[in-house]
């Protein structure tokens, strides 16, 4: 019986026909560009005109940046990111959340709760306990990292039962895939409710999860490879 | 008892070559290897020779006890550490006096080139251990750790790159074993910054005269950047299609 070509066999073929296909990287301290009065993103820093890369990662330099996207690194939060955050403690009026980075967030009663709730009377563990997880987005970063999360965004919302994996967070893209292909396509097979946090936090839920963990971690680890829609299509039968 | 910067009756070059059978300005088989340890951030192996070190980086991560935390910026911390069976006699093993200074100098090392502010309230911690020692273990632990974070995505000016150079039988040599390391005339290490060639370390035991000295460095700065290809060569090789 013949056998059937490898995905590493394909993508070695692709890569000796197509060889522009090779992703280039580049390494901290190497010169990318000019300067040329274009936005200087913030995996880059300049001196003077010239433009080097801050850490390893892939070059992004097009006529209005000059950035690198990171190929590795922890969850530094950005205001607007929708994340997947674990209560950590519960305060008089808020929560510490823990949001996957060296910084932990706070998350006042205003912002995730729309009731009248009077403090003085009320336990607020009984909206949110330590270690319930929760679906937000971060709503304020000031210079010296005091983060603050919200709950009113669409979709913001506390998340039950289902189990939570971590991933690098520089590789969610990846598994979201292009307009959401490759999550759909992992949703659609194992017919599991699949949210992604963008500081590196999935949560699943659903009866064929292992599957979908599966699939999720063959993402991050083969993340810079060619043709992976179809392995994973192929690992999800 | 040999004293420093005096030559020593060890005789260290053999017909022109040294007792490895190197020539003066040859690397001895250099190894680098990234994404060795899967539970820290990043890490490295670097092997010259029979010198082995392997660095992990934690981090940037929360900082505790909260009083060293600095609003401004991050910190580094950097342990060099030694394994009990890395050298002949066996090592008591914990922090000494050589190993606290060590990690201070590769601290300073290193420290020039992270961009720490953007991480204030945290740190970033470094373990290098030398699982072999046969001289030289400092440049290696500093080729590791930038290694290493450099695979941990910490944000940096430059890599840095350290080779350690010494003068034998009035001969430049580079890369000292450790029998060279003991009984030679002059060691110096120097680390420095491969792209744009600062200086971040340099260390000297021995006697030079100031026209030795001159000639050593840009020796020294030579070798320097021969490794810093390695080190490019290292992390790009890691991260391509195959």
């Amino acid at each position: 019986m013949e056998k059937e070509p490898s995905i590493e066999k394909e993508t070695k073929e692709v890569l000796k026909e197509h060889p522009e296909l090779q992703v280039q990287i580049v390494l901290p301290g190497e010169f990318l560009d000019e300067k040329k009065g274009r936005k200087v993103g913030r995996g880059a820093f300049f001196e003077g005109e010239k433009v080097y890369a801050k850490f390893l990662g892939v070059p992004r330099v097009n006529e209005y940046e000059v950035n690198v996207l990171p190929l590795s690194g922890i969850y530094l939060p950005n205001i607007g990111d929708k994340i997947v955050a674990f209560i950590s403690s519960v305060e008089v009026s808020g929560w510490f959340v823990d949001i996957n980075s060296p910084y932990s967030a706070y998350l006042p009663l205003a912002e995730a709760v729309d009731e009248f709730v009077d403090t003085q009377k009320t336990d607020i563990s009984r909206f949110f306990d330590i270690d319930n997880i929760v679906f937000c987005t971060i709503s304020k970063v000031t210079k010296n990292k005091t983060i603050q999360v919200s709950m009113r965004d669409y979709g913001c919302r506390k998340l039950l039962g289902g189990i939570v994996i971590k991933v690098t967070p520089q590789k969610i893209p990846r598994i979201i895939g292009k307009e959401g292909s490759m999550i759909k396509l992992i949703k659609q097979k194992t017919g599991c409710d699949i949210i992604t946090g963008q500081n590196g936090v999935v949560w699943l839920r659903g009866e064929n999860k292992t599957k979908a963990i599966e699939a999720i971690l063959t993402i991050e680890k083969e993340s810079h490879t060619l043709g992976l829609t179809e392995k994973i299509e192929k690992l999800l039968g | 008892m040999i004293e420093i910067g005096h030559k020593s009756d060890v005789k260290l070059v053999i017909d022109g070559k040294r007792l490895d059978g190197r020539s003066s300005n040859e690397l001895r088989e250099v190894d680098m290897k990234i994404g060795v340890i899967n539970r820290a951030t990043g890490s490295a192996l670097v092997r010259f020779g029979n010198t082995v070190a392997i660095a992990a980086v934690h981090g940037p991560r929360e900082l505790f006890p909260r009083f060293l935390q600095q609003s401004e910026a991050g910190i580094l911390r950097v342990r060099y550490n030694m394994a009990p069976f890395s050298v002949d006699d066996r090592k008591s093993p914990g922090p000494d006096r050589r190993s606290t200074e060590i990690s201070k100098v590769i601290r300073s090392a290193l420290e020039e080139v992270i961009f720490l502010e953007e991480f204030p309230k945290a740190t970033i911690d470094v373990f290098v251990e030398i699982l072999q020692a046969d001289g030289s273990t400092r440049v290696t632990a500093i080729n590791a750790a930038s290694l290493a974070l450099a695979s941990a995505g910490i944000p940096m000016r430059d890599l840095v790159s350290a080779c350690s150079v010494g003068k034998i039988d009035n001969q430049l040599i580079v890369d000292l074993n450790g029998k060279e390391d003991n009984f030679g005339e002059t060691d110096m290490a120097l680390a420095m910054q491969g792209g744009r060639k600062n200086v971040t370390l340099l260390q000297m035991d021995g006697v030079l005269t100031n026209v030795e000295f001159e000639k050593l460095l840009g020796f020294a700065k030579e070798n320097c950047l021969k490794i810093y290809e390695l080190q490019k060569k290292t992390l790009k090789e890691a991260y391509k299609r195959d």
